[in-house]
């Protein structure tokens, strides 16, 4: 038993740093709506500040944390809900997290950007030193961090509690997320009570960051990976409280840091699963968290009795197209791809045709963002794992049996379809946003436990995908790998077109439109997810294997879960909605890195900012900023065609000019405008 | 009419939303190719009630079934197979599609049939069979003219329009229609009256009606309740009804 405790102690100041981040996330949640994945970074930021300032510019611990926690933490929470949350109250769930993903990529690679990189040589802490060790419990010694973090994040809760049940701030606050609206009626401006919300929540990310810093070397201020994991765990507590209870979140965060000590004692030492399950430990958790807690599956619906004053959320735009560019921009586009193909196999150098091969597997890999984000509304952040299955399943085929890569590969993105079924049946009772967050612990989850034995991704090992070769065909050279993949992009999005055209792809637009409706014409909007959740992940398997195929040995880094999300951030900039955004995004992505390595190596992560502040753009622009400037375009060159018809009566097309066809355009181009 | 069973049969409805209890014990029963009206007043539960009835919402009590057999566990899409229809009092169209989209895919839902293979071999396209069904519906509802029209560029009335339209693709054994008229003037409210008249008795689809505009109903219904705050308060022909004293009080003891 002493034994037990001697490992379930130093669990508690451990689970604190967790508990702080989800007591936040319930919060904003609440009292905005806004499932702020971003904590995770904006703890990460507060941390770094902290430690630059402690241990660089030799502030004092006060002084310090004054900057990074009092005022660095709630001025960015200000700063989001006035210039991002604010503006779009009514969007969809899935459209603020995406917002927030966004805010969670770039916040991350800014910092580098901006500070330059930094290599940690001491632990800074916030009040007492971590090196002395003030008492024992039982024969467990508590060292001053440990005090500081349980002391500082109890009376902090404790606080907030109290804050919440007497003074007048909490009960408007309270009065706000019951009824945003009756609130409102009363006199109360909950606008600004969502800006408290903010300020302080992302006050507690920032002390949680910053508390962390001192409990273990494992999270490293320069490391944002270290906190995003921190962030699936402050989820998990999240979730355990029913997105609705702040001292449930904290006991459950500090109840997750225990668990997670304590089984440290009972997994065999040094195995996969010592080393890889705890960080993933919160996976498991949340999994059985969602499946156990029936008040988690309706917790996007909203209880507001007033929710009906809100406007609904965009339409998006209305494309009109004057159907005289159809054929010009289909001849332009034929054109356009012959010369690609035989400038590839011609004069284009060979480290360019390398990255253009990159771009078009990309693509393949981008189709599925499509399929699951664009044409069913969720967000998924595992597809670098389906993609890490289907190329580490191709390589091993190819490896023991000998197996043919393309016919790896369809294996590959069978059994990630496989995976993906079992993933979306798990979370098909609840709603989009849990989804998202179970992909994102999977994909941790994948990360650093289903990737690193020696029989799948091998770990930093890797495993070697061949090119592939039919019959004597070899298509071991760059410029002819190219081509390969361009015929399988161009099947592939064959494919998404003919579901996004046919009855499925119809269905999805109905529940796109309105679930409500859609269900109640019949149409099962469960099976209807989980199977485009599996041909998403079968596709992100198979452009995973060409991945692998392109790049020759592969490894799990090649799939971290962070690749999920900069590539779901990536496809929302260029657009999600069709299969054209999804190529553009492929060859931007691989293009760009490729233009940004020639700059200097600060701005590495530089494409990864500029797509996430493309992803904020999202809830105002669900079909992409990119297609959303295209389409405008063509609506402007399309006005400009029916300004000419009109000086010119008699010339154009006179059978267009009686029927419904014209009538219908004029309205639609107001709606398009009226988005705009 | 009253000596078989019911097609709808809904029993001791209740639910509330936090504390407020939006319904309490409430019965319906509609019988085959009968229409009912149910009017009472802003927030008496009518739309509630539509959406225990549909699945949409899990009553706290009570029982519904429909066509002889229990239908309280059903998920609302399941509902929907089995022939209830209905229409929404805040206009749930679908943006992006067409009037004709519209039909169209509430035509393939009534039969089942949205299999990804068949539309990975591209046998998704529309049939002959199915476009006549949906141009028949169209111009049924009157909506042919602007059949190519995404729905965002049309006006209420005609989304109104698409919405009865949708629903009744399905061939449904029951109707709902939730406060159609609310928002339209007084030619299109005619139009509307007749429409669902015609649909009630030569298609002889049994109907439910919410309505606010009592001309409409009288038109329309043959028998209606009164719910006000939650409670059934009357029950009978519309003129009964209207004569009740508790029903005077609760529409115009506060609206008038
Ligand atoms: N999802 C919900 N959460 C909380 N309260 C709700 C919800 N839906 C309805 N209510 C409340 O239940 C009561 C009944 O609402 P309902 O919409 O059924 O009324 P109604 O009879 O349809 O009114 P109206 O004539 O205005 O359409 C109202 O007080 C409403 O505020
Ligand atoms: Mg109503």
């Amino acid at each position: 038993m002493s034994s037990f405790l001697d490992y379930a102690i130093p669990g508690i100041p451990y689970g604190c740093g967790f508990a702080l981040l989800a007591v936040g996330l319930v919060l904003t949640f609440r009292a905005t709506g806004v499932f702020n994945l971003a904590f995770g970074a904006q703890a990460f930021l507060s941390a770094f500040v902290f430690d630059l300032l402690n241990q660089y510019a030799h502030w004092d611990q006060p002084a310090s944390f004054a900057l990074a926690v009092l005022v660095v933490a709630p001025g960015l929470g200000l700063a989001l809900d006035r210039f991002l949350f604010r503006h779009i109250p009514t969007a969809s769930s899935t459209a603020k997290v995406v917002s927030s993903l966004g805010l969670l990529v770039a916040i991350p690679e800014m910092i580098p950007i901006i500070f330059g990189g930094r290599t940690r040589h001491r632990i800074g802490y916030l009040w007492l030193s971590p090196n002395l060790v003030y008492f024992h419990l039982g024969s467990t010694p508590v060292n001053g961090a440990d005090i500081a973090t349980t002391v500082i994040t109890l009376g902090v809760v404790a606080a907030l509690l109290a804050m919440f049940r007497w003074s007048a701030a909490g009960v408007t606050m309270r009065a706000v997320v019951e009824s945003r609206r009756l609130s409102q009626l009363e006199g109360v401006n909950a606008s600004r009570v969502a800006a408290g919300a903010w300020a302080l929540s992302s006050t507690l990310a920032g002390l949680s960051g910053v508390l962390l810093l001192s409990q273990s070397n494992s999270i490293d201020p320069t490391n944002p990976l270290a906190f995003t994991t921190l962030l699936v765990a402050g989820i998990t507590a999240a979730a355990l409280a029913s997105m609705e209870s702040i001292s449930v979140a904290l006991l459950g965060g500090i109840g997750l840091g225990v668990l997670e000590n304590v089984l440290v004692k009972y997994l065999p030492p040094g195995s996969v699963l010592a080393t890889g399950f705890l960080p993933s430990l919160p996976f498991a958790v949340l999994v059985i968290v969602l499946l156990a807690n029936p008040r988690l599956r309706h917790i996007e619906q909203s209880s507001d009795p007033m929710a009906s004053v809100d406007p609904p959320p965009p339409p998006p735009a209305v494309s009109t197209r004057d159907p005289r560019l159809a054929a010009p921009m289909k001849w332009g586009f034929r054109i356009l791809m012959v010369a690609f193909v035989a400038s590839v196999l011609t004069w284009v150098p060979g480290n360019w045709v390398f990255v253009l091969a990159q771009g078009i597997v990309f693509s393949v890999i981008f189709l599925s963002v499509t399929m699951i984000t664009g044409m069913s509304g969720q967000l998924s952040l595992c597809q670098a794992t389906f993609a890490g299955i289907g190329a580490f399943t191709a390589g091993r085929l190819a490896e023991h049996l000998g197996l043919s890569v393309l016919a790896g590969a369809l294996v590959g993105g069978l059994l990630a379809a496989l995976v993906g079924i079992v993933l979306a049946v798990v979370v098909s009772r609840v709603s989009g946003l849990l989804l998202t967050l179970v992909t994102l612990a999977f994909a941790i989850f994948a990360d650093n436990v289903l990737f690193q034995f020696s029989w799948s991704g091998g770990g930093i090992t890797g495993v070697d995908v061949p090119r592939p070769a039919i019959g004597p065909l070899s298509f071991a050279s760059d410029r002819y790998f190219l081509v390969l993949a361009l015929v399988i992009l161009a099947f592939c999005m064959l494919l998404v077109v003919l579901v996004q055209r046919g009855t499925v792809g119809r269905y999805l637009a109905a529940m796109r439109g309105s679930p409500g409706a859609a269900a109640s014409l019949g149409i099962n909007l469960t099976s209807t997810k989980v199977v485009v959740f599996a041909m998403s992940a079968g596709l992100a398997g198979i452009g995973g294997a060409l991945y692998g195929s392109a790049e020759g040995p592969i490894a799990s880094t090649d799939f971290s879960y962070v690749l999920s999300l900069v590539w779901v951030v990536v496809v929302i900039t260029t657009g999600a909605t069709t299969v054209e955004g999804a190529v553009q995004a492929g060859m931007a992505f691989a293009v760009l890195a490729q233009v940004l390595s020639y700059l200097p190596s600060r701005l590495d992560g530089l494409e990864f900012v500029m797509f996430a502040f493309g992803a904020l753009t999202y809830a105002k622009h669900p079909e992409g900023i990119v297609e959303y400037q295209k389409a405008r375009w063509l609506a402007r060159v399309s006005r400009l065609l029916a300004a000419w018809d009109a000086r010119h009566p008699g010339s154009g097309q006179p059978s267009l000019a009686g029927s419904g066809e014209t009538a219908s355009a004029a309205p639609a181009g107001s709606v398009e405008l009226s988005n705009g | 009419m009253g000596d078989h069973a019911p097609l709808l049969d809904a029993r001791s409805i209740s639910i509330h939303f936090g504390g407020l209890r939006a319904l309490a014990e409430v019965s319906v029963q509609v019988y085959e190719g009968e229409s009912l009206g149910i009017v009472g007043p802003n927030g008496a539960g009518k739309t509630t009630l539509f959406n225990c009835l549909c699945g949409q919402l899990r009553p706290d009590n009570g029982s519904v079934s429909f066509a002889g057999r229990p239908i309280d566990g059903l998920p609302s899409y399941r509902r929907a197979r089995l022939g209830i229809a209905r229409t929404f009092q805040r206009i749930e169209v679908f943006p992006e599609m067409t009037v004709f989209e519209h039909l169209m895919v509430a035509e393939r839902a009534r039969r089942g049939d949205g299999r990804l293979w068949k539309d990975l071999l591209n046998l998704g396209r529309p049939r002959r069979d199915e476009l006549e069904n949906v141009e028949e519906m169209l111009s049924l509802v009157g909506l042919s003219d602007v059949a190519m029209t995404p729905v965002a560029a049309l006006s209420l009335g005609h989304c109104r329009l698409v919405e009865l339209g949708r629903a009744l693709m399905l061939q449904p054994r029951l109707l709902m229609a939730d406060e159609p008229s609310s928002g339209l003037d007084t030619r299109e409210t005619q139009v509307l009256g007749d429409l669902l008249r015609y649909v009630q008795r030569e298609r002889s689809v049994a109907m439910i009606l919410v309505e606010h505009d009592l001309d409409m109903v009288a038109r329309v219904v043959d028998r209606a309740m009164v719910l006000d705050f939650g409670e059934m308060v009357a029950e009978g022909t519309l003129r009964e009804v209207m004569a009740n004293p508790e029903v005077r009080r609760a529409y115009l003891g506060r609206g008038a």
